[in-house]
């Protein structure tokens, strides 16, 4: 886990969100269930017009507050908690915006509940360098729909050859560094990275998409019972294994953080297991596919289930939700990655990774990890809130305690509305979603960013 | 997106898209193209071997990946049954000029065509197109995945040459890893009660044979003494430069079927492959000439069971009694 302590630059202080348009007089909900880090109680929570938290307690005075003008939200039953926080998502913009924008993502972002996420850089161009961040980042701002963190390319171009300018990018707020869509495959480029990383004036994260090339070539799905049988090319879980144990192995090195991302294999979540005892520096994530489905499904031959890493065996899914429950993977991560329907409808070995997540991953949390009583409802939160936020390097205004003083990021659910998943009703503007027609337990009602709704009643405010 | 889906067949079979699709049981599927197959033959040996059995309905072979060989024998099906035939010939490459899969199925479709054989160098083709088309869907062939009429003549011939399959003891030869003829009869062979063994390298194995009703042995000569058929599969050069085996000419020496090899073999036993052979390679020469060497068979009456496949897909539910005369 990161150090909570650590110095943030000044940068990273304020939301790069442009409320400018909205007029607040303040909120008040009523009757909630708050769920943070330093607990669980049923209380009202009053939001002051400067998008900070006023108060927190029970049958608060709202007109005490001089709140006394603020709409009140009913929210009995559901869960008020710190905004959702996505450590994995993929914008698409720049390059590919017939996928998704910085604002059709943000909008899927606020939808799912979520008050921060982190764009990947494997944009066209890559970012890395300060002029992509900048444009990220102001294209974050002007859609207002949620807080939009950059990660910048450990090497430039994501080629894995060169190191790309990370001091430049970590001066305009960059905190995490990862090739993802592909690990850094050279050895001694991976530890320089590290080692270079570490010297920086902000404390960053490397993070790293695990998979050694040479065993997962030609790979389009989890080699195993499910590949042979349907003659498609597999990707050993083992091609993921060594690029963490590497990894590992280079943070003892290095003493630099390491965050693993996605992972997928009972043996990955073990050599984390077995790092973090040892007391080294590593995090890890996992995302709601990886718990929820097994390759058996690519026996549809639908692209719709490609995804890298792949959908694994029953076996893995069951060792990311016990790394999941005793803590060794510290968050829940959508690696949303929209594709259009024209490149995902071919056949399946030419079809793009990746798959939908922003809209379902809460539900999917709630129904596969809280009602069957793996997690519990702090556990999961803490899982996609206030852990991704310390990984990111913005847990000094996401994923805070909902107490006095605090910013209003905040996310308002039912743990017990039942949806039904309908591609064409999600904000994305790609419908790759792989729950389709699948009924979910947990729905999002309201979403506050700095105290401003982004989404209301389910519905999206802007 | 609306499509309507009016099945203007009347079969229960829609489409054949794997072994499996024959049938909740699957061997009495494949028993039924096999009687079947039988009174087509009779037909294919007539002087006019014709019958007007599918005359107005429309096959179009659709070939994404060459193969000659499929293609002529399902057009010669489809002709020898009075249907029309159309050639829709693509290489790999205009997928990747543009045109979806979808478009171009849409595109075949808006022809007026009863039946599509595909085959596709990627696995699962036929079951997508199948979702998007009305027509029936033939997989002629799709990646390492599956070859189900190829699979059905091979159970002809076994049958014609050696009777029931249920007991006989099959060796399937080479690179299984790679081979859709060998899933597809792996699945039509065990299904009428033969059993199966595959010898090949543990490189040119799939990576999990969990669930797969076989034996498996690294040691041909071993084998061939209790083999009532040895079925060898195409070794290709590529092979070589993936690593899978060091040389052609060690794989010769430890899985080719040699004329040595071959002695190993009861009298009644035969040699199958699916073609083209490489001679010399996955079989010795001479070996391929022997008399119990049915491969000639194989092709012959791989006709006739696209025939009946056809009949059976897009006969309307006539029962075919072999009384319909040219």
């Amino acid at each position: 886990m990161p150090d909570p302590d650590r110095e943030p630059n000044n940068r990273s202080r304020k939301v790069d969100v442009d409320n400018s348009t909205s007029t607040s007089s303040g909120w008040i909900l009523r009757g909630g269930r708050v769920v943070d880090r330093s607990g669980d109680r049923v209380a009202d929570v009053a939001i002051a017009a400067d998008g900070t938290v006023a108060a927190v307690g029970l049958d608060l005075d709202a007109a005490g507050l001089g709140l006394a003008d603020a709409p009140v939200l009913d929210v009995t039953g559901c869960i008020v908690a710190p905004g959702l926080v996505d450590i994995h998502t993929h914008l698409r913009e720049p390059g590919r915006e017939e996928a998704e924008t910085i604002e059709s993502g943000s909008r899927a972002a606020a939808l799912g509940g979520f008050t921060a996420i982190v764009a990947m850089p494997n944009t066209e161009p890559t970012i890395d360098s300060a002029a992509v961040v900048r444009q990220v980042q102001s294209a974050g701002m002007a859609a207002g729909l949620c807080d939009v963190r950059v990660s910048g390319a450990i090497t430039v171009g994501r080629e894995g050859k060169a190191l790309s300018p990370m001091a430049e990018m970590a001066d305009l707020g960059v905190r995490m560094f990862t090739d993802d869509g592909c690990g850094v495959q050279d050895d001694r480029l991976m530890r320089r990275a590290l080692e270079y990383s570490s010297g920086l004036s902000v404390p960053v994260t490397l993070a790293q998409h695990c998979e050694v090339e040479a065993l997962s070539e030609g790979g389009h799905m989890h080699e195993g019972e499910w590949s042979s049988r349907l003659g498609i090319p597999g990707i050993p879980a083992e091609a993921e294994e060594l690029m963490v144990f590497r990894d590992i192995a280079l943070a003892r090195l290095t003493g630099a953080r390491v965050h693993f991302q996605h992972l997928s294999t009972a043996g990955a979540v073990e050599l984390v297991r077995q790092a973090k005892a040892r007391g080294l520096p590593v995090t890890s994530e996992a995302t709601p596919h990886h718990f929820t489905l097994t390759h058996a499904e690519v026996a549809s031959y639908d692209p719709v289930f490609k995804v890298n890493p792949p959908l694994r065996t029953a076996d893995d899914v069951a060792a990311v939700k016990a790394g999941l429950a005793d803590g060794t993977i510290d968050a829940i991560a959508t690696d949303h990655a929209p594709h259009t329907a024209e490149v995902k409808e071919a056949p399946f070995d030419h079809a793009p990774c990746g798959m939908l997540g922003l809209e379902t991953a809460l539900a999917l949390g709630v129904t596969e990890l809280v009602e069957p009583g793996i997690l519990t409802m702090t556990q999961l939160l803490a899982a996609m809130s206030w852990q991704p936020a310390e990984i990111a390097g913005i847990a000094d205004i996401h994923g805070l305690p909902i107490e006095t003083g605090s910013p209003a990021h905040l996310v308002v659910f039912d743990p017990t509305e039942e949806w039904t998943v309908d591609p064409s009703e999600l904000a994305s503007l790609s419908a790759n979603t792989p729950y389709a027609g699948r009924t979910l337990r947990g729905k999002v009602r309201h979403t506050m960013l700095c105290g401003v709704p982004t989404v209301l009643d389910g519905k999206a405010q802007r | 997106m609306t499509r309507v889906v009016a099945n203007p067949r009347h079969g229960d079979l829609r489409n054949l898209l794997s072994v499996a699709d024959l049938g909740p049981d699957v061997a009495s599927g494949i028993n039924r193209v096999l009687t079947l197959t039988d009174s087509f033959v009779e037909v294919s040996e007539r002087a006019i071997p014709k019958v007007p059995a599918l005359k107005g309905r429309t096959v179009v072979s659709l070939f994404f990946e060459d193969s000659t060989r499929t293609r002529l024998s399902f057009e010669t099906a489809a002709k020898r049954l009075s249907a029309d035939t159309m050639n829709f010939s693509v290489g790999t490459s205009s997928v990747k000029k543009g045109e979806s899969l979808r478009d171009t199925i849409e595109t075949i479709e808006a022809m007026g065509v009863d039946a599509i054989v595909v085959r596709h160098a990627s696995a699962g083709v036929p079951l997508q197109i199948a979702q998007w088309a009305n027509s029936a869907v033939i997989n002629a062939g799709d990646g390492w995945h599956e070859h189900p009429t190829q699979a059905l003549l091979d159970c002809y011939t076994i049958r014609q040459n050696l009777g029931d399959l249920a007991g006989r003891q099959i060796a399937i030869v080479g690179d299984i890893r790679h081979s859709r003829v060998a899933r597809s009869n792996v699945a039509a062979f065990s299904a009428l009660g033969a059993e199966v063994t595959l010898v090949a390298p543990p490189t040119l194995l799939p990576p999990s044979l969990e669930g797969w009703p076989v034996k498996v042995s690294h040691d041909l000569d071993s084998v061939l003494a209790n083999t009532d058929v040895c079925y060898l599969l195409r070794m290709q050069r590529e092979r070589m430069t993936e690593a899978l085996i060091p040389s052609l000419r060690e794989y010769t020496a430890t899985y080719g079927l040699t004329e040595r090899r071959a002695d190993l073999l009861p009298g009644h036993a035969l040699v199958m492959h699916p073609g083209p052979m490489n001679r010399g390679v996955e079989i010795a020469a001479n070996v391929a000439d022997r008399p119990n060497a049915v491969v000639i068979d194989q092709v012959r009456n791989g006709v006739a069971v696209r025939m009946a496949v056809l009949f059976l897909l897009l006969g309307s539910g006539i029962e075919w009694g072999g009384e319909i005369d040219a």
